[in-house]
């Protein structure tokens, strides 16, 4: 890459926004496919009411609830990511950022939806808002639900920020390409960027703030997440743990998508030259610290309840270790570790391909923590008379498989709109690569100036 | 710019655009500079108060025991404070941005697209008509790859 130059550089991460091929239309068209019938059954679980859903007595939380946070747990892929990258000032971040901010922006959008749909009355989903209703009833603050909306606004808010502000010369490069109604559409997304000197200042100083700014708010909005089951006095959930584990695992699923995320863009729009195997390797490894810390903590927690032997946590400890969701449990910490570690921990094995691996089974080792963080909790809760089960229904079923369809077919279509990689961060650290900064650069109030001039 | 600073240019009448930040170099340095990260911190306090006063009166105003918390649980109203306070920080710097970099502008009186392509733009603005002949050969002797005329001034 360091042979490029910034036009070629340009035509490459232009490329992809030029055309789409027939092979792309009909995956959107079978990805729009599943979206449609997640939505169509979405709106026959409203028409037909909540019970079209296997949730139950004692089961209230099912799939759509392991959806939610499966999904804000994936968001901290990348503005998390991003700006700690940016933060530590890491090189190879420059073709990474941007991949991953936009999964942060689409899944938690996503995610989001999810305590709507779960609502069983949707249209009702503004009495969460702090709003003066003309009867005076005020949301109550104390509900760990409420924090959810302004943890994930807060966090929705910054992160669209943080994607859209570093796009802006991007747009504007494409604006000066474009011709017709996309350059009219493109001049307005790029709000007249011209790139004087005050508007690079004032970004890269913005994006230093918003950088600092959005890591307190990612973990916050995580642990409001795991504080969703923790101050409830639900076996297993009522644990002090919960916060940092969710904030873990929710850093390792994230991990987990930008890779794959990346792997599909490398392959599908021929990045093979900006996106390389040491982006694959570095993230490997950050995958595998992951991977171990998730171990820990399910270690930690695992180890706790047993010790404690308290009769209602031992039920759900046991109906999970031995019992019915002995399984999927397994099968987890099959997908979250015995299979990821050995193919992020051999050097050999770290490739993209070892990355890609255990990148899958991450993510579907992460979903079914989710999963089991939630069902058998509520279906093993503390009086036998009350214990019940749960199996999601064809609504359930459809509207989840919807969500990752929409995912990748929102990433797919934003790919072919915006430059996938940040173009004018990856000239930058070209140019500190070829021409490194001169050690002494003087003020612009000197009158007598060095440099480039 | 040494060229045009030398002739007599105010730097105020020197506009420079380019597709990449050029901090390191005293052409690409912005003037003058906004105290962006006080000003974040400013807008976290405003949202913090916010978020305190809202958490607070809405407590009270709608007065039910939950859990046997009090009435104003502090650490409920913590942490719709800090999300709030978090949320002024990140809305004040990003309006900063925007009106610091004075975007959204759509309509632009000097632009040229060639500045996508990575060439670097240097104008004068109203120069005097009896220094145009004198500051275009400045600029040319400086290495300047085009000069363009557009009624203002303008070299790349």
């Amino acid at each position: 890459m360091a042979q490029k130059t910034p036009e070629q550089i340009n035509e490459d991460l232009l490329r992809p926004l030029s055309g789409t091929s027939g092979r792309y239309l009909i995956v959107l068209a079978f990805l729009a496919g599943i979206v449609i019938a997640a939505l169509c059954s979405f709106f026959w679980q409203v028409y037909a009411g909540l019970g079209v859903s296997g949730l139950r007595s004692p089961v209230f939380w099912g799939f759509y609830i392991t959806n939610f946070v499966f999904w804000i747990g994936l968001s901290h892929a990348g503005t998390l990511i991003s700006a700690i990258l940016r933060l530590a000032n890491a090189t190879w971040r420059r073709p990474v950022t941007r991949c991953a901010e936009v999964i942060t922006v689409f899944a938690l959008s996503i995610g989001a939806t999810f305590p709507v749909i779960h609502l069983g009355r949707p249209w009702l989903a503004f009495w969460l808002f702090p709003y003066p209703s003309e009867r005076g009833i005020w949301p109550n603050i104390r509900s760990p639900l409420l924090w959810d909306f302004f943890a994930i606004n807060t966090y929705l808010i910054s992160s669209v920020t943080f994607l859209l502000l570093p796009m802006l010369p991007d747009l504007a490069l494409v604006r000066d390409r474009a011709a017709g109604w996309k350059k009219k559409v493109y001049s307005v997304l790029a709000l007249g960027w011209t790139g004087t000197p005050k508007q690079w200042n004032r970004l890269e100083r913005a994006m230093h703030i918003m950088a600092i700014a959005v890591i307190p708010v990612a973990v916050s909005v995580h642990s409001i997440v795991s504080w969703d089951f923790a101050m409830a006095p639900v076996p297993m959930w009522h644990s002090t743990i919960f916060a940092p584990y969710f904030v873990a695992g929710a850093i390792f699923s994230g991990i987990a998508a930008l890779i794959l995320a990346m792997a599909c863009l490398r392959k599908f729009l021929h990045l093979e030259e900006y996106l390389l195997p040491i982006h694959f390797e570095n993230l490997g490894k950050l995958l595998l610290v992951m991977s171990l810390l998730w171990f820990y903590f399910v270690f930690a927690e695992r180890l706790t309840a047993w010790y404690g032997n308290d009769p209602s946590e031992m039920t759900v400890f046991w109906v999970t270790q031995t019992g019915s969701f002995s399984p999927l449990f397994w099968l987890m910490v099959l997908c979250n570790f015995v299979i990821p570690f050995p193919l992020l921990a051999i050097k050999k094995t770290r490739t993209i391909l070892g990355t890609s691996i255990a990148s899958v089974t991450v993510v579907i080792g992460m979903w079914l923590e989710r999963y089991l963080i939630i069902v058998p909790s509520l279906s093993h809760k503390y009086l036998p008379y009350s214990w019940g089960t749960y199996r999601p229904t064809w609504v359930e079923l459809t509207i989840t498989a919807g969500t990752f369809a929409a995912m990748v077919m929102l990433y797919m279509i934003f790919s072919k709109l915006v430059p996938i990689i940040s173009i004018w961060e990856l000239k930058v650290g070209l140019r500190e690569e070829a021409h490194p900064a001169p050690a002494l650069a003087p003020s612009h109030t000197q009158p007598n100036e060095v440099g480039a001039d | 710019m040494n060229a045009l600073r030398s002739a007599g240019v105010n730097r105020d009448n020197i506009v420079v655009m380019s597709d990449e930040p050029f901090e390191e170099y005293s052409f690409g340095h912005a003037e003058p500079s906004v105290a962006m990260p006080w000003l974040a911190v400013l807008g976290g306090l405003v949202g913090g108060t916010g978020g305190f006063l809202l958490a607070r009166l809405t407590q009270v105003a709608y007065p039910i025991v939950t859990g046997g918390m009090p009435i104003v649980a502090p650490f409920p109203t913590a942490i719709v404070t800090y999300e709030l306070t978090m949320l002024g920080a990140v809305l004040t710097t990003i309006v900063t941005l925007l009106i610091t970099a004075k975007i959204p502008k759509w309509k632009q009186e000097l632009y040229d697209p060639e500045v996508t392509r990575g060439k670097i733009l240097i104008a004068v603005i109203d120069p005097a008509d009896d220094a145009r002949a004198d500051l275009e050969d400045r600029l040319r002797n400086a290495g300047a790859d085009e000069i363009k005329s557009t009624g203002r001034f303008s070299a790349i």
